[in-house]
């Protein structure tokens, strides 16, 4: 049962807020229940509020160059406390800049392998993500 | 005199040491061959009248007696949990921790072809883990089914998500099997908690598991009950770390047991990074910490030692320890063969002591490797970050060798280097400068024994009889 309740953080040891701030402010006007967890966030974290707000997806955000690190071993976790269906979404400065520009393959592949849904550069638009992230949850009728 | 004996049935031989506690001495050893066919206390009176012979003492002389046992197969656990990073690796540590030897271990959903496996694999106990508290509930609920609509009659330990525990031993009860229930090995996922699991295995292992193996005669003989073997050992790794109240203990350090099944490896050891910008990933470790091998030991899995490293390995390290030996061409493949069909064999001269020797270093070199944490580097904003996972050693302070080879082989020091950090393999974070010491008197699980009831004695006896040794490459010639 979609819920249509939200997860949005910056992970690990980053304390940039501000793209995690912008999406969870685009996606609640969009009409999302958004549970913002701030800056700083361990991954279990993520995992214990998706837990409590019965969250369908978990977005996470990371600035500064370490996210594929911050983002390894989340869905395994995600499986262990019973959200194994859960969308996973990361976007941000995820490696070094150089690394986004040149390898942006690369990269998406590697959190495919780490059992993310999507992945977005920083660039991207939200309302690219909120049509993705409708779309994943079947909620465009 | 204040007598006290040491025993251990092996799965071969059974081990008597007598030791003096009020001088704090080893007075003398036995061993003969383990009956647990028939009666148990007929290899061990044999040993028995060796050592009072020996020694010139009466049973009327002995003040106290401790037994282990590894005989029988000794405790043999299968796993199962869900993420195998998660749960089954919590569970996989809970048994290792108890003594116990690894069968088998499955993650996820297990199928007909797994639970025919278990069945096949004549386990003591199976340990039943999946989900955090409150999490994943399905697939403990699936497998728990699966257990139950099985031939499998040993006791099952369920330690998963709190939440269905109950549910999962009715499941289980309605079928028959014998259910324990203790808390969550990973009741969150930043928090393993294994000790409550391992009471209750001490406890099957005591009450049940005692009997069944024939040891409940020896049980009799001590007056105590029997702990498995490693456990003993693990004991003694931890006292002779953090020592007793009255006693200092050596610092960190790092057992490597070599044995003709198996090789054990035990560290107390923190294993925190070196340097406070490593990243650390993976469950967090426990100080004390046991591994051991089931595919390494230098009797029975001789061959599959000599196939893990190769011919050319095996040849290569046989003629470093043994100039001698690269003339006789030696067909290590059929020597290693016959090994494992004759395990009680006794090397006949030099080279065939040396390819023991060569074996153990090769058991040490990959048997340390998994136990120790690894590094590797990422690449990030700020540059190069390094990344550990598992227990890094590079610090440890003391390195112990135990197990037959280590009293009765040569080249001992040969072997221990074998157990430290290699330049051609510098992201296993295996031990750099320690002191060493090797278990000449086969003690530690003796020292083990006696570490409950005389912390601070059996600490001293252990210092005493470890023998240290250098293990610097050699200069002379």
């Amino acid at each position: 049962m979609l819920s249509g309740n939200i997860v949005i953080g910056t992970i690990g040891a980053d304390a940039h807020m501000i793209g995690a701030w912008v999406l969870q402010k685009a996606l609640t006007e969009a009409g999302f229940e958004v549970t913002f967890l701030g800056a700083v966030v361990p991954q279990e974290d993520f995992v214990n509020a998706a837990i409590e707000t019965n969250a369908d997806a978990i977005l996470v955000s990371s600035m500064y160059g370490m996210g594929i690190l911050d983002c390894e071993g989340l869905r395994d976790k995600c499986i262990e406390a019973g959200l194994k269906d859960i969308l996973l979404y990361a976007g941000g400065t995820l490696a070094a800049p150089l690394e986004l520009e040149r390898n942006w393959p690369a990269i998406e592949q590697r959190f495919g392998d780490m059992g993310f849904d999507r992945v977005y550069p920083n660039t991207v638009k939200v309302t690219e993500v909120i049509a993705a992230l409708k779309g994943d949850l079947g909620m465009n009728d | 005199m204040d007598i006290h004996l040491l025993i251990d049935f092996g799965s071969t031989y059974t081990k008597i040491i007598a030791v003096d506690l009020e001088r704090e001495e080893v007075l003398g050893r036995a061993q003969a061959l383990t009956t647990i066919e028939h009666d148990i206390t007929i290899g061990l009176d044999n040993a028995l009248a060796d050592l009072s012979r020996d020694c010139g003492f009466d049973e009327g002389d002995v003040q106290g007696k401790y037994a282990s046992s590894s005989a029988a197969g000794g405790l043999r656990m299968a796993a199962i949990g869900l993420v195998p990073d998660l749960t089954l690796e919590a569970a996989r540590r809970a048994a290792l921790g108890a003594g116990a030897k690894v069968v088998c271990a499955h993650g996820f959903e297990v199928d007909r072809e797994i639970i025919g496996e278990v069945e096949g694999a004549s386990c003591d106990i199976i340990l039943l883990t999946g989900g955090t508290d409150g999490g994943d509930k399905a697939v403990i609920i699936h497998n728990a089914r699966m257990l139950a609509g099985s031939t499998i009659d040993c006791p099952i330990l369920v330690a998963g998500n709190r939440v269905v525990t109950g549910q999962v031993r009715e499941i289980l009860q309605a079928a028959g099997k014998t259910v324990a229930t203790a808390r969550n090995v990973l009741p969150s996922l930043d928090k393993v908690e294994v000790e409550p699991a391992q009471d209750l295995i001490r406890d099957i292992f005591i009450t049940r598991i005692t009997d069944a193996k024939g040891l409940s005669k020896a049980r009799d003989f001590t007056g105590r009950d029997i702990v498995p073997t490693p456990m003993a050992t693990l004991h003694a790794a931890a006292l002779l770390a953090d020592g007793s109240d009255d006693e200092p203990g050596l610092g960190s350090l790092l057992v490597v047991e070599v044995g003709g099944a198996t090789t054990n490896v035990h560290s107390v050891d923190d294993g925190r990074p070196s340097d406070a910008q490593t990243i650390v990933k993976g469950l967090p470790e426990a100080r004390v910490k046991r591994t051991v091998e089931g595919d390494l030991g230098i009797r029975y899995n001789a061959p599959s030692i000599h196939d893990m490293v190769g011919e050319e390995t095996c040849q290569a390290r046989l003629a470093e320890l043994d100039p001698s030996a690269a003339g006789q061409s030696m067909d290590l493949q059929a020597h290693a063969r016959a090994l494992s069909e004759d395990v009680g064999y006794i090397p006949a001269g030099e080279v065939e002591f040396s390819i023991d020797a060569m074996l153990a270093q090769s058991a040490t070199t990959i048997a340390v490797e998994r136990h120790a944490g690894t590094l590797r580097q990422e690449y990030s904003v700020v540059g190069a970050i390094q990344v550990q996972q598992g227990k890094n050693l590079l610090d440890t302070k003391n390195l112990i060798g135990t197990g037959g080879i280590f009293k009765y082989g040569r080249h001992p020091e040969k072997i221990l280097q074998a157990a430290l950090f290699s330049p051609t393999n510098p992201w296993s974070l295996k031990p750099t400068a320690p002191n060493a010491y090797v278990d000449g008197e086969y003690l530690l699980y003796g020292i083990g024994l006696l570490a409950e009831h005389f912390p601070a004695k059996a600490l001293r006896i252990g210092k005493k009889y470890l023998r240290r040794v250098s293990l610097e490459e050699s200069t002379a010639g």
